[in-house]
């Protein structure tokens, strides 16, 4: 008989196993509660300053929405791309890294349920963020929503997108400097082009379409549409691409414990 | 009574082309205390981590408490519970909190007369406020008995359990595990410590390069090869040993002033009245004389040096 990590054998649902991550999780954000709110909320005013203040009185409105308010969709998005991975990467990662993942990989939870507990806080975080970073904007410029049920269900399907991303890459991370490498690498400069601060309306057509070829510029369009009524894409389009790369992630991360992949010897 | 585990043809090898198992079979019975000898990388650690669900096997199969621990893992999880050798902790969790969270994990409902019990037991009780990165390297790994303890196990394994840890913590640790096995816990350790073994387990089993070498009882163990030595401290030097006392191979301390004899006990002619008797005839005089039984340690050395000779895998 060959062994392989588990997949079903094990009936119901570890409830309480589930709740033990999740708060561990929490209550590492909580601790450190200052820092993970003060922080954006001091980047998101400085963005402010400089964009809304100080280059945004010098540009028109952006699709009869004035600059300032124009940005605040992709300010949010910046920050729930960063925040989601770095929350779930760590929140994997350290375990491995201080090897109290065994307890974790003995313990009767299912995969479902760890990345359920992981990615679930992970999440959390980056919702709670995301509203902390629209109270603050409004305080600067003045914010319509106008679908507010789409504009919370992109910010919950972006966070825990971008969430399973990040546990995928704590996962697979042998070491600190791995775990910023891809948020250094790719995502960031994805989500910078990925029309967080302009149209790409704006640019001229060749440029246009590279553009297009950044998933970012589907997933900001998407979020700003619900709560302007305008994009650079079609909302199904947006919609289609975050789905999309939530199927991939799950893919990834159903294959990680198929084969225990960087978790089991 | 299916036995608490049963583990039959395991094998494993790892990636890098390591064997760390080859066909290890062995049960062991509910409430007993199970000692795993071995040198390191003999495949301990890898057993128990196929056990728990942490490593996973290339072959064989593993039962506990009469269920597959891989059809049925979460049922068997909830029974085992596992000190890893590591000090592995979270270093700004508090000692109550890690371990409510270990009871948690192991999909147990909050129980706080439990975990207090515990705690208690392993006088963290005090400390149950202090943060985990305060706490001595001997409370912590007390802290780690505990957080196996946390969801009840019916089956506790001990890799290396008091490896760095001071005398008094040792003997106390003994007394805590022959107390889990007063409440029908089955214990498995491991342990470079053979007087740790000696002093607790029921059964013995050597590990050498991934195979299980010998199980036996503790007692028929050093009973079967144990050997007793007897020691004469002489009246007067001996500068040689004579030529009369050939046939029973004795030796001569440094100083000429010791005799030693080794014999096995369980023969009907242990040879110790008539080497009194030659020794008498010779005129050598002895003031005391005293015997004693080997060790478990020097019968483990002595097994696997065997091995060695014999050609095995060393």
């Amino acid at each position: 008989m060959s062994f392989t990590a588990p997949r079903s054998g094990g009936s119901g649902f570890n409830g309480h196993g589930v709740l033990a991550i999740y708060r561990f999780e929490m209550a590492r954000a909580i601790r450190t509660a200052i820092q993970s709110l003060v922080t954006p909320v001091i980047t998101t005013s400085l963005y402010f300053v400089v964009f809304g203040a100080a280059i945004g009185s010098r540009i028109d409105e952006v699709g009869g929405v004035s600059y300032g308010a124009f940005i605040v969709p992709g300010l949010i998005m910046l920050t729930i791309f960063g925040e989601s991975i770095s929350n779930a990467s760590f929140g994997i990662y350290f375990p491995k890294f201080t090897g109290t993942i065994y307890e974790i990989l003995s313990a009767p939870v299912s995969p479902f349920e760890i990345v359920l507990a992981y990615v679930g806080a992970a999440a959390t975080k980056s919702i709670v963020l995301g509203l902390v970073i629209l109270a603050t904007a409004s305080f600067f410029v003045p914010i319509e929503i106008a679908h507010p049920l789409a504009m919370v269900f992109f910010l919950v399907l972006i966070s825990v997108t971008f969430s399973l991303f990040g546990f995928i890459i704590g996962i697979w991370a042998k070491g600190f400097e791995q775990l910023q490498l891809i948020p250094m690498l790719i995502v960031t400069p994805l989500a910078f082009l990925g029309g967080a601060f302009y149209s790409i309306d704006m640019l001229p057509q060749a440029w246009r379409a590279v553009a297009l070829l950044n998933p970012v510029v589907y997933l900001i369009s998407g979020f700003r549409w619900a709560f302007y009524d305008t994009s650079d894409v079609g909302v199904a389009v947006s919609l289609s691409m975050t789905g999309g790369f939530l199927v991939l992630c799950l893919a990834l991360v159903a294959w990680i414990f198929r084969t225990g992949y960087r978790l089991k010897a | 009574m299916p036995p608490a585990i049963s583990v039959k043809n395991l094998t494993k090898t790892y990636a890098s082309g390591l064997v760390a198992l080859r066909d290890v079979s062995l049960d062991i019975a509910p409430g007993e205390i199970f000692a795993l000898l071995g040198p390191n990388g003999a495949g301990k650690t890898t057993l128990i981590s196929i056990v728990c669900g942490i490593v996973t096997a290339s072959g064989g199969e593993v039962m506990a408490d009469g269920e597959d621990v891989r059809r049925n893992w979460r049922a068997t999880r909830r029974k085992i519970g596992l000190v890893p050798q590591e000090l592995a902790t979270d270093a700004f969790e508090t000692v109550l909190s890690t371990v409510t969270f270990s009871r948690g994990l192991f999909g147990c409902p909050p129980n706080a007369a439990h975990i207090e019990r515990v705690l208690k037991d392993l006088t963290l009780w005090e400390k149950r406020h202090t943060q985990i990165r305060e706490l001595s390297g001997g409370m912590k790994r007390r802290l780690m008995i505990a957080k196996a303890l946390a969801h009840e196990p019916s089956i506790l394994f001990l890799d290396e359990p008091t490896a760095g840890v001071d005398v008094e913590l040792r003997r106390d640790m003994w007394a805590l595990v022959r107390a889990l096995r007063e409440n029908g816990v089955t214990v498995i350790l491991t342990t470079h410590y053979i007087e740790e073994a000696e002093e607790m387990a029921d059964r013995v089993g050597v590990m050498r390069k991934g195979e299980l070498i010998l199980v036996e009882e503790k007692a028929a163990l050093m009973r079967k090869l144990g050997k007793r030595r007897l020691t004469l401290c002489l009246q007067e030097p001996m500068a040689a040993l004579p030529p009369e006392l050939a046939q029973w191979r004795l030796d001569l301390a440094p100083g000429g002033l010791e005799l030693g004899y080794t014999f096995d006990a369980h023969d009907e002619r242990t040879g110790v009245p008539s080497l009194l008797r030659r020794l008498s005839d010779l005129g050598i005089a002895f003031k005391d004389l005293h015997t004693s039984q080997s060790s478990l340690e020097e019968i483990f050395v002595s097994l696997v040096s065997e091995r060695v000779q014999e050609g095995l895998p060393a």
